[in-house]
């Protein structure tokens, strides 16, 4: 119901330009394409027996929409919907109108895969935006790979993978760390560091990047700790941390744990004005649990803030608040969700076919010039050439931006040396 | 891991750490309590305890938004009016699934912890779809906030402070009213005899609804406390349940003074492990004890005597 009113406020701003003939958009230039593009036939076009008609196109979302991930996932789900409704107004791909299913993952891994196989299977998607979790990620991956399916990722992530069947339009770990670790090392003069995290997969392999990176630099790991997820008493670990007196804490923190942790770090009379943090889990969407009054002056690192100043974001930003209400927040994974449909269609153009293996090779190089956070490029390792940003959190839950890496950072997920 | 420190350091350090053992058992009993009335009087186990506790969280939230919003003069001292409208949205919830739910099962226990768990699962569902999926944070006063410098280098946290007070209340007025008054006195009647109870003119079932009642409204005061130290979200009840039930059991489940015992020697193994070594490990440790000390004597630390 609410795509609908989207849609048609759309409409008028993309005519415009249009008529302006800004051919620099890329989503622009190719609309012409696309409409010519109608007049291939399905045959040549799906040669796979995908759910594929002449004015049709079915792609999945599989994300949980119940559950613990449910606060997570929820925003990429409103990006990825964002993101068809707006390819859907300007005509579809390959003058196929994008029609969705949507799948519950429960935040349960077994039902996740269950799902892909149902998507994949049954309903014959060209495409599925979907997954959050790693540990989802894995179960739905042999799936993707059996049935040769291709997923859109949208998580920043520990790295580690890499397959025909994903594209991550999220960071992978070295993209996320290294140069905000240069930054805050260069800013703020430090010299020692204190590691915190939740004890899993990707505050692991975070950190063990981190922590290489930092002896690297002749720098020192003054201390690292894992608590069990869901852990809600930081109080020993805090005294820890002022008897270390670490230059930076550095935080992967996530759920719930999160915002106990800032709570108690700020009950502690740790005043993050002063005591330099960088965080590499805290978007726009967990500030609105912490509360901006916990965290205001921490550094978080990701590729994207709402608070970005292009005209791309600006256009984004407003979309996305007329569809799913002026008081939602979109963070760093939401916009990587909205990315996924954009490179599908821009990939699936440039394939001239929604065959998944043309798509798999198609997308390297592929441009996406209309992202929110500026431009991306698909590396041939299916992950996103993009810059990383630094932001400091304010009182009302945006962030500053303070820093961007001049050049786009290569994707390197299986970084040598930092093993 | 000590070296390059003064004494003076070290000392204050130790000082702060012994705050935070204490703070971290007073948030254990505090959670602990409700259970303790519920598990341990009346032998109900009651999974839902968690969402009880985060009914109280959003009934703070609530509280909160609505206070800034009309009322900011009085900002400073709502979190007191939203503690006791959270112990009676809880109590009240909770007399309601006695009495639709609990009392056909009491002579089966271990249905009950299946229908309990249905029921968090219920109300999850219910406040993601009143309050939605993300986390709310909750504004809590300035003078909650920031921490009380005791010396120079020794601070001590205000919400944890309050949390120790507030603990001390309610295990007093517990005690008060299960040990001290006629009600309490009721109340252990029933649970150490049904039938006798009934026969000597005690309507049994009152007693089960109140006190039902009463221990979730311990838990929504406790969950109201805890928006100032943890996350307010639909499931962040979950965080607190294990915790919880494990210091009842290892307590023994009928005593009062053995939960309390029991939060204390939890907490304070927690919170010193978590210092010399690290999170995880910690609470593994203290997982590992408690399972072997179960072991050796499966009814708690502390067990009521009563004649069978």
């Amino acid at each position: 119901m609410s795509s609908d009113k989207t849609s048609g406020g759309l409409r008028s701003p993309f005519r415009r330009k249009l008529l302006l003939g800004m051919a620099a958009l890329p989503a622009l230039t190719l609309l012409p394409r696309g409409a010519i593009a109608q007049a291939l036939a399905t045959d040549a076009v799906n040669t796979t027996k995908l759910a594929v008609t002449d004015s049709t196109v079915k792609v999945g979302i599989l994300h949980s929409t119940t559950g613990t991930m449910a606060i997570s996932e929820t925003g990429s789900v409103q990006a990825e919907k964002l993101a068809i409704a707006q390819i859907n107004e300007m005509g579809g791909v390959l003058g196929r109108k994008i029609e969705v299913i949507q799948e519950d993952g429960a935040s349960d891994w077994p039902t996740f895969a269950e799902k892909a196989r149902k998507l994949l299977v049954e309903d014959k998607v060209a495409a599925v935006f979907g997954c959050w979790t790693s540990a989802s990620r894995k179960a739905v991956l042999p799936v993707f790979e059996q049935y040769n399916g291709m997923l859109y990722y949208p998580t920043f992530y520990e790295g580690l993978e890499q397959s025909k069947n994903v594209i991550y339009t999220g960071q992978e770990a070295t993209q996320q760390i290294l140069a905000g670790l240069d930054w805050v090392s260069k800013e703020k003069s430090a010299k020692s560091f204190f590691l915190i995290g939740s004890d899993y997969i990707w505050p692991r392999t975070s950190n063990k990047i981190a922590r290489k990176h930092i002896e690297k630099n002749g720098q020192k790991v003054v201390g690292e700790e894992y608590f069990p997820l869901g852990h809600t008493q930081f109080n020993s670990v805090i005294n820890k941390i002022k008897l270390t007196k670490p230059d930076v804490i550095y935080a992967s923190v996530v759920g719930g744990s999160n915002v106990a942790f800032y709570k108690q770090l700020k009950a502690a009379g740790i005043n993050l004005e002063k005591q330099t943090l960088m965080t590499i889990s805290v978007t726009e969407d967990e500030l609105l649990g912490i509360g901006g009054e916990n965290i205001a002056g921490a550094y978080a690192c990701m590729k994207y803030f709402q608070s970005l100043k292009n005209p791309n974001n600006e256009k984004f930003v407003a979309a996305f608040k007329k569809m799913w209400g002026g008081e939602s927040v979109i963070g760093d994974v939401t916009q990587a969700g909205y990315l996924g449909p954009w490179l599908w269609k821009l990939t699936v153009e440039k394939a001239q076919s929604f065959d998944i293996d043309k798509i798999a090779v198609a997308s390297e190089g592929i441009e996406f010039k209309e992202a929110p956070e500026g431009y991306v490029r698909v590396h041939a390792n299916h992950h996103l050439w993009s810059k990383t940003r630094v932001g400091r959190a304010r009182m009302d839950g945006q962030f500053d931006m303070v820093y961007e890496t001049a050049d786009l950072i290569e994707p390197d997920p299986f970084p040598k040396g930092y093993q | 891991m000590f070296e390059g420190y003064s004494l003076a350091e070290l000392g204050s350090i130790f000082a702060m750490q012994g705050f935070a053992g204490l703070i971290l058992f007073s948030v254990f009993v505090l959670m602990a309590l409700g259970l303790a009335i519920i598990f341990g009087q009346m032998g109900v186990i009651n999974m839902a305890h968690g969402e009880f506790m985060i009914l109280g969280a959003y009934v703070t939230y609530l509280c909160s938004t609505l206070v800034s919003q009309h009322a900011p003069a009085l900002f400073p001292v709502y979190f007191f009016v939203a503690m006791i409208l959270a112990f009676i949205a809880s109590g009240l919830l909770g007399m309601l699934v006695e009495w639709g739910m609990i009392r056909f099962l009491y002579k089966r226990p271990l249905d009950t912890l299946l229908a309990t768990w249905g029921l968090s699962l219920i109300l999850q569902q219910i406040f993601r779809s009143v309050f939605g999926a993300r986390e709310v944070g909750v504004v809590l006063p300035d003078w909650l906030m920031g921490s009380v410098a005791v010396t120079d280098t020794i601070e001590v946290p205000i919400n944890g402070l309050f949390v120790m007070a507030l603990t001390m209340a309610i295990t007093v007025v517990i005690y008060v009213v299960m040990f001290r008054s006629r009600w309490g006195q009721g109340v252990r009647a029933v649970m150490q005899n049904r039938t006798m109870a009934g026969a000597v003119g005690i309507n049994t079932e009152k007693v089960d609804r109140y006190t039902f009642g009463l221990g979730c409204g311990i838990a929504g005061v406790a969950g109201s406390a805890f928006t100032m130290v943890g996350s307010t979200g639909p499931t962040s009840g979950q965080l607190y349940i294990v915790d919880t039930f494990l210091v009842v059991v290892f307590g023994g489940a009928q005593s009062l003074l053995g939960t309390i015992a029991s939060a204390f020697a939890i907490s304070q193994a927690q919170s010193t492990m978590e210092f010399f070594l690290s999170g995880s490990t910690a609470k593994v440790l203290t997982l590992l004890t408690v399972i072997v000390i179960l072991m050796l004597r499966p009814q708690g630390l502390f067990v009521l005597k009563v004649r069978r």
